[in-house]
Parts: C-alpha cells; structure tokens; sequence
C-alpha cells in the first residue's frame, strides 16, 4: 500500500512473487494499477490522499468483528493503559483533538492517566514545535513514583482500547467507499484477507513506501498501520511486520547517521538552542529512566569521545558545549525559502538534484539564485548546476543569466563503483562493496571530498586562538589515506563508528558502550558492525540451503543493526510465557534449560532476562522493562495502539484531506490536518482544481533522472515524458492517446504526451492524473519536471513534501512557449 | 528432421520463459545490450503501453511487450500481460537452412548462432524467420540476434539476460529439464485457476520441431505478437524444388514448341 | 479482424483484439529494386540461352546469333544486380564458402556462376567468332560448342528457381503460392526471351521468338490468376498499394503486348510464309510489321517486369500485415 514496489524494488519483489508462488494472497492497494498491481491477487484503486479513511475502515472491522489477537494485544500492546481525563478525541471535536491552539497542538492532555510525560527532544515547556522530536521519537518516560494505570479487562471507558472503538467507529465501510472511491466489496474482501491471515498460526506483512510519506499527514498513515499490525499481532513475528521499503541505496544510512538536521548518530537528538543548555538537562529530556534510551548518555559520551577524543573529558562535560544547536525547523524547504530570502550565503548540494527533485521547481530556482555561492557534486552536469543559464524561467524570458549572482562550482563525483562504502538497506542491513574501478579524472569521493576540505580548513585555521574554531581544530581528523588519490580508508571509517573501548580494540555491542569516557563510539546502533576487528558488513557466505535456516534469516550475511538482529522486537514471537505463539511462526523463544532466550535470530531482548521477570519500582534503564514487554525501546516495553506523545499531530490517526483536495473531507469538520507546515511564499500559493494529481516513479529511470536521463539503454526505454489518465477523463477534455497534453497548477504548466489508460481508472467520482517525475531539461531524453506543479505543505513530523496528492487541470495540446 | 546435433555428451541448452512470472523491469533487455555491446536505438514514445521499442531487431535481442486487458470470462479486473521476448533458437530454424553463407550456424550446445565476420547481408534470413526475429542493421549491413550469450554459455555461464531476471520469468538450463519443469509449472496454474495458461514452442512436433526458447504464455501468441503456428517453409521444399524442375521443364518445352510450330526455315 | 487499440482508447486491448498493436509478426524483407530487376534478368538470360540454343538445332541461325546476344547481355547484368543488394557486397565470395540445398540463394548463386559462364562462353563464341577468322575463331568454336548446350540447360532452372526463392520465407503471399511461383516466373521469362528477340530480329526469322513471346504472354497471365485463386484471401495484397499499381500495369501491358505481338504476327505471317520462295527474305517484311512487333516486344517486356515488381511488393504489404501471417495459421491449428 503505497508502494509500487515491483517497478521501484524490483529485486525485492522477487521474494513477494516467491511467497505468492508458495500461496500467500498479494494484495495492492494503490491509485493506479501497476506492474505491480499486475502481479497480485487483488488490486484496489483508491484516491491518493485518502488512506487513513481505508486503514481506519479496517481497524474498526477489527474492532468490530472481534478480530483482534486478544492476549498478544493484552500482553504487548498499550490497549489496557487509561489515558489521562483531560483528552478529547476528533469525535468530541469535530476532527480536532485536544490541545489545540491555533497552528500547534500542546499535548500535555494525549498523556497516560497522571502522568506528566516530557519527550525526546525539547518538546515540554516550547509545546509542539513542528517538527522536532520527530526522529528522535523516544519511549518517553514513566516519572519515577508512578504506576502505569491500566484496565486488564480492557473495558474502562478511558483504555486505549475503549479509545479507538470510539474514535473509529464512523470509519464504517459505506464512509470508506465513499471516501476512497472504492466499492465497499473491495474494501471487506481487504478486510477479511487480513484477518484471515492473522493471528496465532498465520502473520500478514504491509509494505509501504513514499506513496504513504508524502503527504501532510504522512507520519499518521503508518501510525494507522501500526495499529493493524499491532491489533491483528503482526509486530515481531516472522512473516508479519511494516515494511518501509526506503529509497536511495543507502538512504536508511543517511538516517541513521544523519544527514537529518534535528538528529545526531544513532537517533540521539540534536541540542535546541532554547532548552538545552547543559549535558545534564539534555540528558534529562532525551534519557527516559526507564527502556533503551535510558542509556542515552553512554551513547552520547562515546559519540563525543569519537569527534573529539582527548580534548573531550568529563570536566567540559565531554564537549557537549561544542555542539551546534537548533532553533526551529531547519529541513531543506524551510532552508530553501530562507536562501531564496537572502538568509544563506552558500550551500553544499551533493548527491541532489532539487531543481528537478524537489517540490516546487520554480521554488528551488529561486532559492539557488539567492545563494552567494553554490557547490555541487554530481555524476553529471545536472539541472542543479546549470539552473542559472538554462532553467524554464531563463528559457521563457522570465529571468536573465546576468541577473542571477550566484558562483556554482560543478566537481564531478565518483560514483559507488569507483570507492569502497557501505550502503545499509531497507532491511537495516550493512553490505560493504568494493570498489571496483578507479574514479576517473577530477572524479573524487565524498569521503575525499570531505576529508581534505576539512585538512585544509584546519590547515588555514591552525594557530588562531578564537574559541569559535577550537571544535574544528580539536576535531579527530586523522584518517589513514591510500590509493591514488590519498583516499581516507572507507574502513577506518567503519571501525571508528563502530566504535573501541579504552585498550582502542573494537567493540562488539552497544551494551559495553560507557559514560565515563572509556568509550569511544561513532553511532551506538552501529556498535557490532566490526565486531572482532572484522569488517562484519563484508561478510558474504554462500546462501545457506533451506535445510538448516528454513526461514531464510541468513544471519551470517553482512550485518544488521543492531548487534545482526534482522527482526526487531522479535520477542513477541513468543507469547508471554516465553513460548512460540505456534509451531508453524516459532522465531524466538526462551529456552527453559539453558535460560536464555534462543531462536533463529539474535534476540531481541537481554539474554538472560526471563519471561517471569518483574521490574522493580526503582529498577532504571533496560532493568526497568518487564520479561514480559518485548518493545524494549518504549518506556513501557508495551506497542503503542496509541501514542501520548512523540507526534505533533494528534495521539491517533485521523483521517484530513491533502492540503490541495478535490474533495471535501467527509469525516469532519476540520478538513486537513491543522497543524500541517504550509511555508507561505509567493512561489508556493494554493488553488484548488477538479482533478487529483499523483506523482511517482518508473522502473526504467531514477528520481530526479540524471542517473538514468544520461545513459542511453534507460533513456530509450522511457524516451518521454508522459501522463496516465483514464479513458474518461480523456473523453471528458478531450485528449488523444499519443497525443501532447497540458497539466496545469497554480504553480506551473507542465506538457507530457498523453497515456489513456484503463489502469488510471478509478473507482470514485474524482478522476486521478499520474505523472512520473523524473524529467528534466538535460540529458538524452528531456522533459518538463513534474515537480514544478507541486506545492510545500510539509508533514509536521518529518517536513515531508506532499508530492502524492494534490490537485491540478489538464487540457489537450503542448503548453505555450 | 530431428534433435540439432549437441555434440557429444553436451546437452542441448535453452530458454523457458515464464510470462506469469514477468514484473516488466526490462532487466533483461538491458542486461543484454550491457554485456553483447548491442547499440541503443531510441525510438521515441511509442503509444502501446510501456513498450517503446519496436520488437526484436538487430538492435534489441531480448524485447518485453506489454498488453493491457480489459476484464475477460476467465479472469476479473484489468490484466497488464508482460512478456520478454527472444530467439527462438528453433530445432529446425528456418534462418540458419536458406543462409548460403554459412554464417548462421548450430553451436555444440543446440543453439543458432551468426558469425558477424561471415555474414555478408544478402538478408535471406529476413523473410526467412517465421518470428521475424531477424532484421539488417543499417550501419553494418549484417544482420544480428540473440547468441544465447554463446560467449557466456559456452563457458558454463548462464545467459546475461536470466541472470538479471530479478523473478526468474527466464530460466536458462538444459532444454529437457525446462520442458518438465515447464509442464509441472502449466499444471500449477491451472489448479490454481488460471485456465489461460499455456505453452508454446515446447512441443517438439511443431513447424519448427519446438524452441530451443519458449515460453508460458497467459494468452494466445498472436496477442504478444508471437505466431501462433509457425513453420520452417524449408519444410516444404521438395516440394517447391519439384516445381520449379517442372517448371524449368515447361519452359523448355514451350521454347520447344515455338520453334517446331511455324516453318521450317532452309 | 482488428489490429491494434482504437485511437484515443488508448493501449487497452479489447476482447477481440488479436494482434500486437497492429505490429507486424515476421520482418518484412530487406531487399531492393535490385532483386526484382535480377527476377527479370535472370529470367531473361535463362530463357534466351534457351531459345538461342534451341534456334541453332532448329537451324534459325539468324534468330539464334540475335537470343545470344540478349542472354549474354542479360546474364552479365545479373551478378552486379545481386551483389549491389547485399548489406556487405565486398562479401559477396562468401556465397561461395558452402553449397546448401536448403538455401535456395546458395543454390542460385551456384546456378548463378555456373550458366553465366557456360552463357557468356556461348554467347562470345557465337558472335564474335564468324567475324573473326582463323585462329581465334576457332578457340571461340571449340569452346562454344560445348558452352551452347550447357548455356541452354543450366538457363532453364536460372529462370525458375527464383520462384522456390521467394516461396520459401515466412512471407504468407509467397509462401502459399509457392506452387505457381516458378510456372509464373518461367512463363515470364519466356514471354521477355521471345519478346526481346522479336525486337532485334528481323520479321522474317522472327517467328519462333514471336510465337513464343506471344504463348508465354497469355501463359504467364493465366497462372498469375490461378496463383490469386489459390491464395484466396491473402491475394488482397494484390488488390490495393505499389503491389496493386504494379499489377495492373503488368496485365495492361502484357495484354497490349500480346494483341500488338499477334497483330503484327498476321502482317508478318504471309510474308515469312512467301520467304520461304523468295531469294532475299529481308525485302519481303511487309511494311508496318518490324515497328508493331518492336512496340509489341517492349509493351511485353516491360509486362513480364511489372509481373516481377507486383510479386516483390505484395510480398512487403503481406509481411507487413499481421493478419496475414496469422489467419491462416490459426485455420491451420483450428483444422489440426
Ligand atoms: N526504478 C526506480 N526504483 C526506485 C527509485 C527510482 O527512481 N526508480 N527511487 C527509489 C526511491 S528514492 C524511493 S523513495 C523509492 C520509492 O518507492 P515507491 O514509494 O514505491 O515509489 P513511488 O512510485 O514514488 O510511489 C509508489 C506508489 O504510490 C502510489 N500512490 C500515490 N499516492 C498514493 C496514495 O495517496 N495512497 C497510496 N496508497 N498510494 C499512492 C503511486 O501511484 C505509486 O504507484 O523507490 C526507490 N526505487
Ligand atoms: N514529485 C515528486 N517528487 C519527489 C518524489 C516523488 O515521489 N514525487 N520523491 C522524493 C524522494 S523519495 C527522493 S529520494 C528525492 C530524490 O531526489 P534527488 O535526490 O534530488 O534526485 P536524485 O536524482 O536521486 O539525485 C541524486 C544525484 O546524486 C548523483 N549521484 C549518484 N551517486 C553519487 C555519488 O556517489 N556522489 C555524488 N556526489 N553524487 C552522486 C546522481 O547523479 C543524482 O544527480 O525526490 C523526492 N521528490
Ligand atoms: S536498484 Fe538496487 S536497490 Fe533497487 S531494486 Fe535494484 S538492486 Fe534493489
Ligand atoms: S527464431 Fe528465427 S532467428 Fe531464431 S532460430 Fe528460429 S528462425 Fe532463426
Ligand atoms: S544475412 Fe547473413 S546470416 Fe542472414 S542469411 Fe545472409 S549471410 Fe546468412
Ligand atoms: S541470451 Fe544473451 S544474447 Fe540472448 S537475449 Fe539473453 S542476453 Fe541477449
Ligand atoms: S528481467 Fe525478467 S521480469 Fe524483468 S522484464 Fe525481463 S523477463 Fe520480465
Ligand atoms: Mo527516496
């Protein structure tokens, strides 16, 4: 559901194909059908944007029906936990929940039953900045003197359980068709598919990818999702799960060590320049006493000692003072529109193409040309670069070269054949590759790229005396180089994240990391990764034969965070007392006689900690999580059906039309989600058309386009830019298959050739036009970039653009030049 | 005629490909081109779904045709047929029996393959293939098709194209086999309800004595562009040498006839 | 049958629809202008070798030296006509590496090499020698008389075998007529023999070639209907496009070129008739025959071309053609 994922992970698809092969019902439910819709059992065409009305249907045929897995939600979920009195739901409000002042939500009231709950990163005192603790989303924390209070029977009227009956009870079936344009048949025989492959002997998975991301309410998509697989027991056991398939070869690396600005390594949150003056009270916000993250400050200790070695100590609190700190929402569209204010002098593009990738083209343009200077690294000249001489608004005359002030330096790139590295995978999976050509001519690494820039800005720095430069100078910035170019070792790289302990051997868990500056430790959820002084995520045995890992769990096959563990909270395998759920979905469990819990993959769980185990009230840390709580990284151990906090836009999902809907929102008053991040700009105003407009990909090209636009055996096989719509809506304007049609917003008008097909068809009202968005003005095949059409409204969570569901206009014939 | 001569001890090798299986990723298109050094040839958008190449040429040796079906008796909602599409590599090819070159030729493995450094273009073969498999390259005036990656094969190697299959729809081996597993493979779709299922090219009675490629189809061959019954014309040439002796006699004998018919001069 | 999506309607395929958006199965060919005019040529070559040896035994002297010149003329246009139309013609030997029965093309090329040797040696020895004395004439002799016969016999398959050529491909309309292919294309190569002679030889001696012209004219269009009959459906091909233009213009011309043949066959009959009395034939033509019989050549001539050019192109639309390729192969399956 909201992922094409045979056209845009086509070699992880093959193992969907081979589960259908073994009798598994495939369903996909997406607005177009696809090549992927082509492989299912079943496909179901819904109106982009309107998803959480669909998942929210089917938590209430659950609820309803009596569905649920009732002692693995008793058990594991947070179903029988009362919340707080002061909570209002969308029901009492009308689609608005409690706390609501004018465009941010205070979430004091979403709390559990007494208890003042403070969050990862600065949320308290300044209320729900948008945005901030959104990736550093903590167990939160269970004050000290305080019980959770909870309702076994699950009858109290203020449980969670109780909660959503409620709060989906109008998600009724007739809604959902109506809502989704979808028939209500199609909707039950979802329902009923689910259900009937859940449970004690059978799992079901969701898939999702960007198709759910990116929307205004984005976050709340898989939260609904989350709910399901939590009800129908599909959390942590083989066969079931949410699976984010990710973008980028390595982009779940680039989150877990960030190029996010609001978390640091390993999830730990970024300083806020307005709460966290001291060590002390940032530790305060991000370490709950209780779970995981109780150990934060042996992670952040460690991270420090990593950058700064011996100039960090406990005296100057390891060098925490030497951190940046953020103020507010600093992603890249915020960013963006700051440059384009005049706020930003110069910028690093790398491995981007936001002229053409990012939403709002004309946007983009207009924020490069505010820089003073811009520096781009890429495989090619791309639209990023040469946006100053060539861009739509240079070629119609709106702006001039001469006009434009900003210095771009082009430096080619080496791509991933041509350097040692890691790329980490959807599956939290580290896999080396080497590299298998020297990068030609000026083509340079990034870790080259970055490794001498900052040599050579310590160089001009050595001997100033300016505090201001201290951390730049006391940096540990010695690498050992090789190759032709003095490349820094990719792996010195990898150990020093992994991490070593005082005697500077590797360290093999994160539960050997400390806080008293003994360890050194580059990213805690990494820690493992070079266990032994071995290169883990190099690993590549032959694939083991089904005989002896019938799952196909192949643990000795490069490494996963963390410590190898392919399965997360895989304690829930075992039903409380420890034992398979069912012989046929046995993954892990606890082994009465060796009394450590054992199974097909690394546990998930201290080894050692019993099923029976009960934590006592002053119990700290990991200590503090029950045998029993197998979601050790929530202060609670417990899944979370809903969340008192760590989300800015309510504790439940609802269901809020996109910020530019075709369609009224025909659950509640409130239309789309309040609280979601508009950016008001000139460049970016807000008109509501008759058509949905979707925006996606194809197998045949990639994202922005210059790494398949330029390569003659991709380019042929997509050679032009293109739109899909239905035979109806073709009819209605009037539009010629094969023929040039024009697609108009209030930001721009694009022209594609004209797809008429019965794969656009829909089953509601609305009709949807797809466009692929992976054109531009270079390369060997050009077109007009989709993402000029494309407003930026944000996910309040995770600033993500909403890129899936907008509206638009189209009409025959090319557009004016 | 029989089997091609595999020589000794080396099974005859070949193609099954699975169109159920196809997700359309055009790995195998590429994946081909990449390793046989085949020259792109953008064509433009062409208005027949996602298929912007036209068929099999000298410039693209493995082609995925895409089919979108409105709901039919046998099946509900739409169905999106992808197939990829290669060679034949026929037990009696027509293409390698009118080459008076010699430059097609039968490798030890049972495969048809061309000898660019023989082949002079005379483009018999055109006509000659009953899948139109074979065209001219203009650039070079020869003509070039699937080697079932001889190169590759005849080093052990599975052909370029199955390899980058991600789902297996092609599946390289030896013909024998691919031919159970393929019959095992109809069967299972059948039980499972898709009564559209069915072979082609794997009967080694047919008018080309069976592929040394072929396919499971979800549909008749005609609507991927495949003959349905295809034949090797040099079935039939006795026949046609027959007539043309006559013919030749004919002629002769109405010259004959012109000359014996009027006077006869002094 | 409907091929291809309706427009507008976009790349769905409805129930009916049975072929790939309208695509061609087979590959059209690949060939040019060349190979229809070496049909003709061959043809030509074949049949006048033919005839010139067949005038010699018969004793028309005159009307042999006259068909040893047009087939020698004829077979020396043949090897270029061929080699020009190969993708690499400087590989034109390697025709020659194999001899493959299965490969009517290696056939022809060795026919090929064969009978313009045997026709040129032939055709030299015969004209060039009774000029020459001595010596020379003499080589020339000993060579031609065993060329002549030779000439003559490899001339008969030259003209025929082009018609297994064509029939043996995938092309639906070439294939199925792979019966009437060889008879058309010997009847037209007859037909252009006699013609060509009749235009270069003097009334008088011209009878035999007239006659023959004249025959194999009708002949030739008797079996091109006989071939549409057979073809049924797939003889459309001939009825619309270059194929259908050609066609017509082959029945036209040839129909004109008999009736003009016959007509000055009446004026020149009594006269060849009194030849036999008369010393000198030569002043006995009647006036008004030579031009008609000319006239009559050429329109026959340029019939047995069009014949050849109507076949070539129906062979393009009829690749081209899905249906063409797969109606019949579906009444075939559905009959087996
Ligand atoms: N070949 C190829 N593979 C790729 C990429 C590529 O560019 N080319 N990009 C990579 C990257 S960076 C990423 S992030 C992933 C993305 O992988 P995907 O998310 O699978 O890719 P998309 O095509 O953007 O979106 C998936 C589907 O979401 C559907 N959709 C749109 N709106 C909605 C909606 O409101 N609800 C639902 N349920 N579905 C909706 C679209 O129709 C589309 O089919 O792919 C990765 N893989
Ligand atoms: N309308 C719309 N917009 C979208 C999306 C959508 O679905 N719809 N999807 C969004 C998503 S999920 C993503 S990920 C973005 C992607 O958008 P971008 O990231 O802006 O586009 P890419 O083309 O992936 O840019 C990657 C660039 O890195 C270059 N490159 C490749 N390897 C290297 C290397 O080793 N070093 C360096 N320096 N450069 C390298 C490539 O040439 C390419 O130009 O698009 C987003 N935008
Ligand atoms: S491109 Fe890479 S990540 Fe994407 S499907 Fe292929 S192998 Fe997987
Ligand atoms: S398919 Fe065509 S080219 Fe391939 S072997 Fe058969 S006849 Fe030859
Ligand atoms: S074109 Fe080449 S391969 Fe084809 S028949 Fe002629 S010589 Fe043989
Ligand atoms: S076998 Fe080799 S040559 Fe033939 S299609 Fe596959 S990759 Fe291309
Ligand atoms: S690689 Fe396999 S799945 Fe992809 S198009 Fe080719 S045959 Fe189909
Ligand atoms: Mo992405």
């Amino acid at each position: 559901m909201g992922s094409n994922m045979a056209e845009c992970h086509p070699v992880g698809f093959q193992w969907v194909v081979e589960a259908r092969e073994r009798g598994a019902k495939v369903i996909h439910i997406d607005p177009r059908f696809t090549r992927t819709s082509a492989l299912c059992d079943l496909h179901v065409a819904l109106r982009p944007g309107s998803d959480i009305a669909f998942l929210g249907g089917i938590v209430r045929h659950i609820l309803e029906g009596g569905h649920e897995f009732r002692e693995y939600v008793e058990a594991y979920t947070n179903a029988s936990t009362l919340v707080s009195e002061e909570f209002r739901d969308t029901e009492d409000l009308d689609g608005l929940f409690s706390g609501f002042e004018g465009d941010r939500y205070d979430t004091e009231s979403w709390q559990y039953d007494g208890m003042s709950v403070r969050t990862g990163s600065g949320q308290g005192d300044e209320g729900a900045t948008v945005g901030e603790q959104a990736h550093g989303a903590h167990g939160g924390e269970v004050e000290d003197d305080e019980e959770i209070r909870r309702d076994p029977t699950l009858e109290d009227p203020r449980c969670v359980f109780q909660i959503l009956k409620r709060h989906f009870a109008r998600y009724t079936p007739e809604l959902v068709a109506e809502t989704c344009g979808v028939s209500v048949e199609d909707f039950t025989r979802v329902c009923e598919a689910l259900c009937e492959s859940s449970g004690r002997e059978r799992t079901s998975a969701i898939v999702y990818s960007v198709g759910w991301t990116q929307h205004t309410v984005g976050v709340q998509y898989i939260r609904a999702a989350s709910i399901i697989q939590l009800l129908l027991g599909n959390m942590g056991r083989p066969g079931g799960g949410i699976m984010a398939l990710r973008g980028h070869a390595s982009i779940q690396g680039s989150t877990d060590i960030p190029t996010l600005y609001n978390i640091l390594p390993g999830y730990l949150p970024m300083p806020h320049a307005a709460q966290d003056e001291g060590y002390d009270e940032w530790i305060e916000k991000v370490a709950p006493p209780t779970g995981w993250w109780g150990n934060a400050r042996s992670y952040m200790t460690s991270l420090l000692k990593a950058w700064w070695g011996d100039a960090a100590s406990a005296e100057n609190d390891y060098r925490f003072g030497w951190l940046p700190r953020i103020s507010g929402d600093h992603s890249t569209y915020r960013t963006a529109l700051d440059m384009a204010d005049g706020k930003i002098d110069g910028f690093f593009v790398m491995g981007e193409n936001p002229v053409v990738g990012s939403a709002n083209g004309r946007l983009q343009r207009r924020a490069l040309a505010g820089a003073r200077w811009l520096v781009v690294r890429d495989l090619a000249e791309i639209e990023t670069a040469s946006f100053w001489k060539d861009s739509p608004e240079v070629a119609s005359g709106e702006t001039r070269p001469e006009d434009i002030g900003t210095e771009v330096f082009l430096m080619p790139a080496a791509a991933h054949v041509e350097k040692d590295g890691t790329f980490t995978n959807t599956q939290r999976l580290l896999q080396w590759h080497a590299k298998a050509v020297e990068p030609r001519g000026h083509q340079r690494s990034e870790l080259w790229f970055m490794y001498h820039l900052g040599r050579l800005v310590r160089e001009r720095l050595a001997g100033s005396g300016e505090e201001r430069d201290r951390p730049v100078l006391e940096l540990t910035w010695d690498y050992p180089v090789e190759g032709r170019y003095d490349d820094p070792s990719a792996a010195a790289v990898l150990r020093e994240i992994n991490g070593v302990g005082p005697d500077g051997a590797a360290l093999s868990s994160y539960e050997d990391l400390r806080d008293d500056g003994s360890t050194a430790c580059g990213c805690w959820i990494y820690c493992g990764v070079y266990a032994d002084g071995v290169n883990q995520a190099a690993r590549r045995p032959p694939r083991s034969d089904s005989a002896d890992d019938p799952l196909g769990v192949a643990p000795g096959w490069a490494w996963a965070w963390p410590l190898n563990r392919r399965m997360l909270y895989n304690r829930a395998s075992a039903d409380p007392e420890g034992r398979p759920w069912s012989e046929r979905k046995r993954y892990v469990w606890w082994d009465e006689h060796a009394e450590r819990w054992t199974g097909a993959d690394v546990p998930d769980f201290k080894a050692d900690t019993p099923p029976s185990y009960e934590p006592l009230a002053e119990a700290r840390g990991p200590e503090a999580i029950g045998g029993a709580d197998p979601f050790i990284l929530q202060a609670d151990g417990r899944g979370w059906l809903y969340a008192p906090h760590g989300l800015v836009d309510g504790p439940l999902p609802a269901h809020y039309e996109p910020h530019e809907s075709p369609a009224s929102n025909p659950l509640y008053g409130q239309q789309s989600n309040p609280v979601r991040e508009q950016l008001p700009d000139a460049y970016n105003p807000r008109r509501e058309f008759p058509f949905a407009v979707t925006t996606y990909r194809l197998t045949e090209h990639h994202t922005a386009g210059a790494m398949s636009r330029n390569v003659p055996y991709l380019a042929e096989l997509q050679p032009e830019m293109f739109c899909e719509v239905s035979p109806e809506l073709a009819e209605l304007r009037g539009l010629e298959h094969g023929g040039w049609a024009t697609v108009i917003t209030s930001r721009a008008k694009i022209e594609a050739r004209v797809e008429v097909t019965a794969r656009l068809r829909s089953g509601g009202p609305v009709e949807t036009v797809g466009l692929p968005y992976h054109w531009g003005w270079k390369g060997l095949t050009t077109g007009d970039p989709a993402n000029d059409l494309a407003h930026v409204a944000l996910d309040p969570n995770v600033h993500i653009q909403e890129v899936k569901a907008f509206t638009c206009d189209i009409q025959p014939g090319r557009r004016k030049r | 005629m029989s089997e091609p001569a595999a020589s000794a001890g080396q099974p005859r090798v070949g193609f099954f490909t699975d169109t159920s299986l196809c997700i359309g990723c055009k790995a195998c298109e590429v994946a081909c081109k990449e390793w046989n050094g085949v020259p792109d040839d953008p064509l433009g958008f062409a208005e027949s779904s996602y298929d912007h190449g036209d068929g099999l040429g000298p410039n693209r040796w493995r082609h995925v045709a895409f089919v979108e079906q409105e709901p039919m008796f046998d099946h509900e909602g739409l169905r999106w047929l992808m197939a990829s599409d290669v060679c034949k590599h026929c037990t009696h090819a027509a293409c390698l029996d009118v080459c008076p070159t010699g430059a097609l030729f039968r490798t030890e493995l049972g495969t048809v393959v061309v000898q660019e450094d023989v082949c002079n273009g005379c483009g018999y073969c055109v006509p000659a293939c009953p899948f139109g498999v074979l065209s001219r390259r203009e650039e070079d005036g020869r003509v070039w098709k699937c080697t079932l990656c001889y190169d590759r094969t005849s080093a052990g190697m599975e052909p370029a194209c199955a390899k980058a299959c991600p789902t297996d729809s092609i599946q390289y081996g030896e013909l024998e086999v691919l031919r159970v597993r393929a019959a095992e493979r109809v069967e299972q779709l059948r039980e499972r309800g898709e009564s559209s299922a069915r072979l082609y090219g794997e009967d080694p009675g047919d008018g080309v004595g069976g592929f040394g490629a072929f396919f499971l189809l979800l549909d008749d061959p005609e609507v991927y562009g495949l003959p349905p019954d295809p034949v090797a014309t040099t079935r039939d040439l006795p026949g046609m040498w027959g007539a043309a002796a006559a013919a030749a006699g004919a002629l002769a004998a109405g010259i004959a006839a012109a000359l014996l018919t009027g006077p006869k001069p002094r | 049958m409907n091929t291809g999506p309706e427009p507008g309607s976009g790349p769905l395929q409805d129930r009916r629809s049975r072929s790939y958006y309208g695509r061609p199965v087979i590959a059209a060919p690949v060939w040019t202008w060349e190979v229809p005019v070496y049909l003709f040529a061959g043809g030509l070559a074949g049949a006048s070798a033919g005839l010139a040896f067949a005038s010699e035994v018969g004793g028309h002297d005159v009307l042999a030296r006259r068909a040893w010149g047009v087939a020698g003329v004829a077979i020396t246009a043949c090897p270029p006509l061929l080699v020009s139309d190969l993708g690499r013609p400087e590989r034109f030997l390697n025709m020659m590496r194999v001899f493959k029965v299965t490969s009517p093309m290696s056939v022809g090329s060795w026919l090929l090499a064969a009978a313009g040797t045997a026709t040129g040696a032939a055709a030299a020895s015969r004209l060039l020698a009774p000029r020459r004395g001595g010596s020379l004439a003499s080589a020339l002799e000993r060579i031609g008389s065993p060329a002549a016969p030779a000439a003559a016999v490899l001339g008969m398959p030259l003209a025929t075998y082009t018609g297994v050529l064509l029939a043996n491909t995938a092309v639906p309309v070439w294939h199925e007529a792979r019966r009437e292919l060889p008879f058309l294309f010997a009847a037209g190569a007859a037909a252009s023999a006699g013609a060509a002679a009749t235009a270069i030889t003097p009334a008088a001696h011209a009878g035999p070639a007239r006659r023959l012209a004249l025959g194999a004219a009708i002949a030739e269009m008797a079996i091109d209907r006989a071939m549409r009959r057979r073809l049924g459906p797939l003889a459309a091909t001939y009825e619309s496009g270059p194929p259908a233009r050609w066609h017509r213009a082959a029945v036209t011309l040839l129909t004109a070129g008999a009736a003009t043949l016959a007509a000055s066959g009446r004026r020149a009959g009594p006269a060849s008739a009194r030849a036999g009395r008369l010393r000198n034939p030569r002043r006995a033509a009647a006036p008004g025959g030579r031009p008609l019989a000319v006239a009559g050549a050429a329109l026959t001539l340029g019939g047995a071309l069009a014949t050849r050019f109507a076949v070539f192109r129906a062979g393009f639309a009829s690749a081209e053609d899905p249906a063409q390729t797969v109606a019949p192969q579906r009444a075939r399956a559905a009959a087996a």
